[in-house]
């Protein structure tokens, strides 16, 4: 909820600091002399400030919430507790007076080993204890283990810092609190602040830091190159293969009616079945090799390549048709100089979706069974717990993604100017 | 023997549930060599299907065309069509255009850059040559349709609408280049349109179709086609017979609107 009102804090001031007091003169180019703007598209430009800021807070919440070096200490959000503090508990036994005794804990950050320190066992039934716990973490400390009747012959805790206490309920001490657990032993839970625990969500640089020493020593056996080297290569191979088949299959089907009808019923079966449905199929029959995943995205890429170059097909002005066959074009060239540049706009798009919807498959067909890959380094990682390299890996793929998209629109605006010009 | 004669030309549709749409009947027509006609009528009266026919878009029902003594089969490039818009192939440049047909051919490269030039000359597109299609306006698109069709040098040129999408400035100026190139090429050519001032301007011989069945309701001998060769259209209007003759025969398509409305009605 914080973390929220936060975003939404720096929303809002951004928003009027930019807008109300920057923006001022901004120069008076044809949209910006429009009167009408709410609700005219075209007059509805990203606003390059809003975007930079946008990018900039998300590493800003990041680092407030993980505690990152790269932010100084006054922006944190209140960390965990660190260092040693007290708390006494009062022990009573049938026919004596209740006995108290300190127990003296070490909070400790989870990569440090911390011995629990030693300390003078005091006078009474009830000694002195401690114990040593990790941040995050919890710890039961067996107060009674020391004293000189033991749990077994009717020695309970009865109260912490004074405080009364029954089994089930807390009590709130110096830098943590203390729950007496259903068999009667206090269980030291220290404060965990506001930060996220790096277990879950390491700061920016422990993932910029984990990012350099894969990018160096490789991750299982392979480098952080090789590993998306695998994927792009896997995507790539599948793409080819699917529109190498699709696109004349799309094309026929286009254009003769005999394809039409034999393969509709396929194509528009197969078209509704996401790619991820396949993959268990296609390890049965292919197994998880490299053989398997290709056949998966080639699978993918299919229907999608097929459809596009169909509709590509369809699309044709008949116009267009007609004149060529009156300027004596014959069937051949009809194709070759009218249908396919008219087709092309459509295959792009399909090309682009297809790229999109393959990349997304390999990474799923990854984490389910691969020996390298962008998706096989994020599953086996978080089977290690290494939430950084989880991190990274998702942010590599996410970045991939975009830049075959890019590519893509790039090679669309190269090769087909005239789109949408017809 | 030279000349296009159409011979009791039909075309009927079969519709889905056993109904019928008589298209066009018993239609015949015979067209010298040169001739330029200009059809006319309202909506439904089957001049676009005729003028499929003619190019070789459609087969008819029955009846038969014949042009310079042999039957039309199929699309051909002895004829030449010029369409209303977007016709023209956006992924290539004007002078690629142009320059389909005889490339199709297979056209010497010499020949055909020759043939190029020189039509781009005749409608003024020179200086946008390597131009994109669709950075062009719908007058210079027009024109280069006009250029790539004489580009294949046919015998008739079928006109389906060519000026319609043209705002009134645009249009006055290709209608003389229109009437320009008729002169000078002496091609055969059959126009189709809305306008009537269009078809009397440019028709040398008019026909007014009626529907239901498609069939030609008149026809017409105009002086104004060779008239408007050598003067200002604007002066070709103020011909005493021009006035009349668009009266009449605005009166003669708005009496079959009117009964096609009327039919409707009675049919409800």
């Amino acid at each position: 909820m914080i973390p929220l009102i936060i975003y939404v804090a720096i929303f809002v001031a951004a928003f009027f600091i930019v807008t109300k007091v920057v923006q001022k003169a901004v120069p008076a180019d044809y949209t910006s002399l429009k009167t009408v703007t709410f609700g005219d598209e075209s007059a509805v430009r990203p606003n390059r400030a809003a975007g930079v800021i946008s990018i900039l807070t998300i590493f800003l919440m990041w680092g407030i919430f993980t505690g990152s070096s790269l932010l100084p200490r006054f922006l944190h959000a209140p960390g965990p507790f660190e260092g040693t503090t007290t708390f006494t508990y009062t022990a009573q036994v049938e026919g004596r007076a209740p006995d108290d005794a300190t127990v003296t804990v070490v909070v400790h950050p989870r990569d440090v080993e911390t011995e629990a320190p030693g300390v003078e066992p005091g006078d009474g039934f009830a000694k002195n204890d401690s114990a040593a716990i990790a941040q995050w973490r919890t710890g039961l400390i067996n107060v009674a283990g020391n004293d000189e009747i033991s749990k077994g012959d009717g020695n309970t805790v009865i109260a912490i810092n004074g405080q009364k206490i029954a089994p089930g309920q807390t009590v709130t001490v110096e830098g943590g609190a203390v729950t007496l657990s259903d068999k009667g032993t206090p269980n030291f839970e220290p404060e965990r602040g506001w930060q996220m625990e790096p277990l879950y969500l390491p700061s920016p640089e422990a993932v910029w830091v984990r990012t350099g020493e894969i990018l160096r020593d490789g991750f299982r056996n392979f480098t952080l190159l090789e590993h998306l080297g695998y994927s792009l290569f896997r995507v790539v191979v599948g793409f080819l293969l699917g529109a190498a088949v699709g696109i004349p299959l799309g094309y026929a089907m286009g254009l003769s009616d005999w394809f039409r009808g034999w393969f509709d019923p396929i194509v528009e079966f197969m078209r509704p079945v996401p790619p991820l449905a396949l993959i268990p199929l296609v390890i049965i029959w292919a197994g998880i090799g490299e053989a398997g995943k290709i056949i998966l995205l080639f699978l993918a890429a299919l229907w999608i390549m097929a459809i596009a170059a169909r509709s590509g097909v369809s699309g044709v002005k008949i116009s267009k048709v007609h004149a060529a066959y009156s300027l004596g074009a014959s069937k051949w060239q009809i194709m070759r100089y009218v249908i396919i540049p008219n087709s092309l706009p459509e295959i792009f798009t399909g090309a682009r979706v297809a790229m999109g919807v393959c990349w997304g498959t390999v990474v799923a067909a990854e984490l389910v069974a691969a020996e390298q890959g962008a998706g096989m380094m994020i599953m086996t990682a978080s089977k290690f717990q290494n939430t950084d390299i989880v991190i990274m890996g998702i942010i590599l793929i996410g970045v991939i993604g975009f830049g075959i998209d890019m590519l893509m629109r790039w090679a669309e605006r190269l090769l087909v100017p005239w789109k949408g010009k017809g | 023997m030279t000349g296009l004669s159409i011979k009791n030309l039909s075309m009927r549709f079969e519709l889905p549930g056993g109904d019928h749409v008589q298209a066009l009947q018993d239609v015949s027509l015979d067209l010298k060599a040169g001739e330029l006609l200009s059809v006319l009528g309202p909506s439904g009266c089957g001049k676009t299907t005729l003028l499929n026919i003619v190019a070789g878009f459609l087969a008819p029902t029955s009846g038969e065309l014949i042009l310079n003594g042999h039957k039309i089969k199929g699309p051909d490039a002895e004829r030449g069509m010029v369409f209303q818009q977007g016709a023209l192939f956006e992924w290539m440049s004007v002078r690629e255009n142009v320059a389909f047909g005889p490339s199709m051919k297979g056209t010497p490269k010499k020949d055909k850059d020759a043939t190029v030039n020189h039509l781009l000359d005749v409608v003024g597109l020179q200086d946008f040559k390597e131009k994109a299609v669709y950075e062009l306006s719908g007058g210079m698109q027009q024109r280069v349709a006009l250029a790539r069709c004489l580009a294949n040098d046919p015998d008739v040129i079928l006109m389906d609408e060519p000026l319609g999408a043209l705002d009134a400035l645009t249009r006055e100026k290709m209608q003389s280049l229109v009437l320009k190139l008729w002169k000078e090429t002496g091609k055969t050519i059959i126009l189709i349109t809305h306008s009537v001032e269009e078809a009397l301007l440019l028709g040398e011989r008019l026909i007014v179709m009626a529907p239901r069945p498609g069939r030609i309701h008149k026809e017409y001998r105009l002086p104004f086609a060779e008239l408007g060769v050598n003067a200002d259209l604007r002066e070709v209007k103020k011909h005493p017979e021009f006035g009349p003759r668009r009266e009449e025969i605005l009166n003669m398509i708005w009496d079959m609107e009117e009964e096609i409305m009327g039919g409707k009605e009675d049919a409800a």
